[in-house]
């Protein structure tokens, strides 16, 4: 689904990332850790596409990133539901616009899916907050929709990046349950994040596998998680 | 980059959705809509300018150029023994429809403009004037020239060339410069839409990162900034179109002796010129927008 061969990436003169190998398995519920600064969300932006390794190969769907130009990236992003810690939404929009956002530039009629996305809104607990504008949601219901944005095409994987980092406990939980339901529903999960409480609870509810960005290599994490 | 009209001219098809992606934005707008205004009112007066211009030039061209007029200078007992010989000539020459004489109250006339109504023309030593209308093929000039002087050597014969061609060089010149501002224009039109669409762009910056997120091609996004600008520059133009009409109108229409000026309008098929701004206006915008949404695409991958 993923994979990983011996990647590289410099960037303005120092190499960031390197050897990097990894097969992201169907299925599979991976973390990401490692201290700010390590190249976590440089690893995701690999994965899918939005930045070229200066050195090995990047495989998505069995497609080389490298040879793809950035509309055939496009499409295969559009298999793949990222999450940003920051969300990224677009503010003059309400919350059911913003969540449909992935069917509008694939072209399909986001009025026909209508009956999905307010499921879909049901599921993240944002129904009562659909036609509010982004920045009038709190940091969980922002997470939250960008959650619903990113399986809104019932995508394969989905990539998340310190999706907890702006939001507490509570919300946290609420957040990994349902990333665990999405697993469980098959879909493969990758997040990265330095949150190791986020980790242990996951590791309570699904099986996972935890991996550390160090030195610029990526390892796998130990049993003391 | 390699321009595709395909892809364009799809570019211009209605999407809701697409456009509500990119939000509005003040100052560009307003840029775009201004510069369109201007532009196309200074197109409407640019094209006017042309077209009278090429009336003017048409008509010193090719009316002027079949009619000469021959003087008689001569001593107040000659001239008309000299007028009568110069008749025979011209009457009796290949070429030439008509001659006939130009008479006091004719010439009165004529000087009227310059010296007004109390003019004692009767006191001036005026020559003796012959109006002569050719043929289309006209006459043998330089064979006309040897005749008279053999036959009525007061005679000089003026076929308007001398002065009739510096100003039909002048007029076309005019015109040529009226189709070069008309360029420079719609170049200018151009330029302002890209400054723009740059601006609208690089500020959008965070809204096309969420776009290429959610798995946008640059097609979409370029096609939301590119309708956009197209229909901001097609109203703007469409507006200093019907002004310039308006301010054309204002132009009083004078006399023949007011001549160019007042002939500053547009007629017959001149006003399809004028028809054409905005809709240019629109496909100049769209063309420069694409090109710099390309840019700035390429700058942000």
């Amino acid at each position: 689904m993923i994979e990983l061969e011996n990647v590289a990436y410099s960037y303005g003169g120092g190499e960031l990332l390197t050897d990097m190998t990894l097969t992201v398995q169907p299925g599979s519920f991976h973390f990401l850790t490692g201290p700010s600064g390590s190249g976590k969300t440089t690893f995701l932006k690999l994965c899918y596409g939005a930045l070229q390794a200066t050195a090995g190969h990047v495989r998505l769907f069995d497609r080389d990133v490298r040879g793809l130009s950035r509309d055939d990236v496009a499409v295969l992003r559009r298999k793949v539901g990222v999450v940003h810690q920051d969300c990224q939404f677009l503010d003059h929009l309400p919350v059911t616009e913003n969540v449909s956002l992935p069917l509008a530039v694939s072209g399909q009629d986001a009025d026909h899916a209508t009956a999905d996305l307010k499921e879909l809104l049901a599921w993240v607990g944002l129904t009562s907050r659909a036609e509010a504008f982004p920045p009038e949601l709190s940091g969980g219901e922002r997470q939250r929709a960008a959650l619903a944005r990113a399986v809104m095409m019932s995508p394969d994987v989905i990539l998340a990046d310190e999706p907890t980092g702006n939001i507490d406990w509570d919300m946290s939980k609420r957040l990994l349950t349902l990333l665990v339901e999405l697993n469980r529903m098959g879909k493969t999960i990758l997040v990265a994040t330095h949150d190791l409480s986020l980790i242990r609870a996951a590791k309570a509810q699904v099986q996972t596998r935890v991996l550390r960005i160090s030195n610029r290599r990526l390892q796998t994490a130990g049993v003391d998680l | 980059m390699k321009f595709d009209l395909r892809a364009t001219a799809q570019m211009l098809r209605f999407d809701e959705a697409a456009d509500r992606v990119v939000p509005p934005t003040g100052f560009t707008a307003r840029l775009t809509v201004f510069s369109a205004f201007a532009m196309a009112f200074l197109a409407v007066f640019a094209i006017a300018l042309s077209l009278a211009a090429g009336r003017v030039a048409t008509q010193w061209g090719e009316d002027l150029a079949r009619s000469s007029t021959v003087r008689i200078s001569a001593p107040a007992g000659e001239t008309a023994l000299q007028t009568e010989a110069a008749l025979r000539v011209l009457r009796t020459t290949p070429g030439i429809i008509d001659a006939q004489p130009i008479t006091l109250a004719e010439q009165r006339a004529l000087l009227e403009p310059w010296f007004g109504t109390d003019l004692l023309v009767d006191d001036l030593p005026l020559p003796q004037l012959i109006d002569i209308v050719e043929t289309d093929e006209g006459y043998d000039s330089a064979g006309l020239r040897l005749r008279l002087a053999a036959e009525a050597p007061a005679a000089v014969l003026d076929d308007h060339a001398r002065w009739r061609q510096p100003l039909i060089n002048a007029a076309t010149k005019l015109r040529l410069l009226g189709w070069a501002a008309i360029l420079l224009i719609a170049t200018a039109t151009a330029a302002m839409v890209t400054l723009a669409a740059n601006a609208a762009l690089a500020a959008n910056a965070q809204v096309i990162a969420v776009l290429r997120l959610v798995g946008a091609k640059d097609a979409y996004i370029a096609s939301a900034f590119v309708r956009r600008f197209a229909l901001r520059a097609l109203t703007g133009a469409a507006f200093g179109t019907l002004v310039g009409i308006f301010a054309l109108f204002l132009i009083p229409t004078g006399s023949d002796a007011a001549g160019f000026l007042t002939g500053l309008n547009i007629q017959g098929w001149g006003w399809l010129w004028i028809l054409l701004i905005p809709p240019t206006s629109g496909l100049v915008a769209l063309v420069a927008t694409r090109f710099a949404a390309a840019r700035v695409l390429e700058e942000l991958a």
